[in-house]
């Protein structure tokens, strides 16, 4: 009988944990997807691939970056919890146990830009009510299934969808979807926003196991960097009024309307019936082989556009 | 104990369910009334303050061992319930209640608490017995001035008792309650022209009224005082009381006149909301649009999907009409 006990010891499994996978360690993120607007940043006017409202365009062509530097309350703000996972930064991921039982609690994760934290309850807690307080990273909580990790996320402050002034509003929601294959880790991004997006914006990042990692501080102090007369001014611009929304289309040899974005221009079929560029381009010269080889995170681009 | 015993009480308590069952049945209006109406929510938000939503407007309270502190009262029909909240959850007298502004929604409790604080005997000095000091309701001079004038509010006046008669006519004002600085903070021509924020600096809480409603468009009350570029300066000076935290959240909490919890970069794109579509309308003004032709530019239509709701007391036509109002005004 000891010898049966002995061996079913052996054969048995452990019993199931509520971390289907462990996610703990240090993670860096990589870049091969939409690189040039994750690293040296989105271009002015670039509306591509986002099923964007009319309500979205307009606030973005309104967007003036100088209200970064103009705005002191801006200086300081990390990307929401929707954005954290395609900025330029690395991760940790730690577990957070029940002293006593051990099962997971949460996980917490943190990033180097802003010092951004975020906590995926597992615990079961329900989201909290609409008198809660909205945060960057918003209110999270996760389930596994098989081995994914889903997590849904609501309660967070107005912020961006793409870092050239297409909004997210403080009402939006997203999920996600962990998944770990060895040392690697994709979490795709499912934002549903009824403000700004006509259908749900898909994203998805990866990241790599990178245990040699130590993660510092980044302390930001805010404060008025160009003198202000009026209190009331926040940088703008009128409607109709924006020189920059052209550059992409030139630049890139696009036709102008691509560039609005839209849910029509997300799929095959627009290829169609897409109008010729105004200005086509036969010789790259912006952001030229950017991700490879010596410009591998774009350090050499731009480059200057040849007169024409 | 013989058998007979127990007709006596049987019969008691038959007698006792009959009179439970008629008067349940002649309170059954007043009980579904109960039952309609929302819930009053509390939430602590941070040091002596806290909040209570569902009353009409949101209700900041102070409360530690002198008493409690009430920023507005909400609407008179939810009084009862709110006097009932305030005595069951917190301990001690309401000896102060500030009124941000004239609103009903605002003002429309003080009548409640006032009744029930006179119904208390005071020596010929007007001091209670037990040494504490009579209800005060404190609002700025032009809320005294417009509930007791002509127009008296929209038609909706507290009794002689609820107006807030300890009213100020200064930039500011300051107590001390429960071992904290109370500062009221007047904001000129704002969302009306009597508009109060209250500032709880120890325990880091700004009490907004309705200058800030996020979610909702603030209802800028031309009729009464209000002006959008004072509703900017306003907004502008909670961002100064405000400090923020790590990473530019929380720290300062913003208790709004209507709505959630929020902090500093809450008001930040509230107060960025306004100004951009301030610029808007005066572009429409300087380009010789009437309001008919500005309100059909729609000037603010890539906010309206966040601040209108089909509940909205504020449409963005209304929106469009007070800024332009106040921007065009004599």
């Amino acid at each position: 009988m000891r010898y049966v006990l002995v061996a079913l010891f052996l054969v048995l499994p452990p019993a199931p944990a509520l971390a289907q996978v462990d996610l703990s360690g240090s993670w860096a993120s990589l870049y091969h997807e939409d690189l040039p607007e994750r690293l040296p940043g989105p271009e002015l006017g670039d509306y591509m691939g986002f099923p964007l409202t009319d309500a979205a365009r307009l606030r973005a062509d309104s967007y003036d970056a100088d209200r970064i530097s103009v705005v002191p309350e801006y200086q300081c703000r990390p990307h929401g919890g929707d954005y954290q996972m395609r900025g330029l930064s690395n991760m940790r991921i730690d577990p957070v146990l029940d002293p006593v039982t051990q099962q997971l609690v949460a996980w917490h994760t943190r990033m180097g830009f802003q010092e951004m934290e975020r906590t995926i309850w597992m615990d079961g807690r329900a989201h909290p009510d609409d008198m809660a307080p909205h945060t960057w990273s918003g209110f999270s909580t996760g389930t596994w299934r098989n081995n994914m990790l889903n997590v849904s996320t609501t309660h967070l402050k107005e912020n961006y969808m793409r870092r050239n002034g297409i909004p997210r509003s403080a009402n939006a929601t997203f999920t996600e979807h962990w998944v770990r294959h060895g040392n690697y880790l994709t979490v795709t991004t499912v934002i549903t926003d009824l403000a700004f997006l006509t259908e749900p914006l898909v994203r998805s990042q990866t990241w790599v196991s990178d245990p040699g990692q130590r993660m510092g501080r980044d302390i930001c102090e805010y404060g008025d960097e160009v003198p202000r007369d009026r209190k009331d001014y926040v940088p703008h611009h009128l409607p109709g009024t924006n020189p920059f929304l052209h550059e992409v289309a030139d630049w890139y040899g696009l036709p102008y309307d691509v560039t609005r974005g839209g849910a029509e221009t997300l799929y095959p079929e627009y290829r169609s019936k897409m109008p010729a560029p105004d200005k086509p381009k036969l010789v790259c010269e912006r952001y030229c082989n950017c991700g490879v080889g010596a410009n591998a995170i774009c350090l050499l681009a731009p480059t200057a556009p040849r007169p024409r | 104990m013989p058998p007979g015993a127990h007709r006596p009480a049987a019969t008691m308590t038959r007698r006792v369910l009959l009179a439970a069952g008629i008067c349940a049945v002649g309170l059954l209006p007043a009980l579904r009334a109960q039952t309609d109406a929302p819930p009053l929510r509390v939430y602590p938000v941070q040091g002596a303050v806290s909040v209570i939503a569902g009353a009409g407007g949101n209700i900041t309270v102070q409360n530690g061992k002198d008493g409690t502190l009430l920023v507005d009262t909400g609407l008179a029909a939810s009084a009862a319930r709110l006097a009932a909240e305030v005595r069951a959850r917190y301990k001690g007298p309401v000896l102060w209640i500030v009124n941000t502004h004239l609103h009903p929604d605002h003002v429309g409790g003080n009548d409640a608490f006032a009744q029930a604080d006179a119904a208390k005997p005071v020596d010929f000095l007007g001091a209670r017995f037990d040494g504490t000091q009579p209800l005060k309701i404190i609002a700025h001079s032009n809320v005294l001035a417009r509930l007791t004038g002509p127009a008296g509010a929209n038609g909706v006046r507290p009794s002689d008792a609820g107006l807030p008669r300890d009213e100020y006519a200064t930039p500011f004002k300051d107590l001390r309650f429960n071992d904290e600085p109370v500062v009221l903070h007047h904001e000129p021509r704002a969302h009306t022209d009597g508009d109060t924020i209250v500032y709880f600096p120890r325990s880091d809480v700004i009490s907004a009224g309705d200058i800030f409603t996020p979610g909702g468009y603030p209802f800028i009350d031309v009729a009464n005082g209000g002006s959008v570029n004072g509703e900017i300066a306003a907004l502008n000076h909670i961002l100064d009381l405000a400090v923020p935290g790590h990473t530019q959240e929380g720290g300062t909490a913003v208790i709004p006149g209507h709505g959630r919890i929020c902090d500093e970069a809450d008001v930040v794109e509230y107060r960025d909301m306004v100004v951009i579509v301030r610029d808007r309308v005066q572009d429409l003004i300087k380009k010789g649009m009437t309001l008919e032709q500005a309100q059909a530019a729609r000037p603010s239509r890539d906010y309206d999907a966040e601040y209108v709701t089909a509940t909205s007391f504020v449409k963005a036509a209304d929106f469009v009409a007070a800024v332009y109002r106040s921007l065009t005004a004599k």
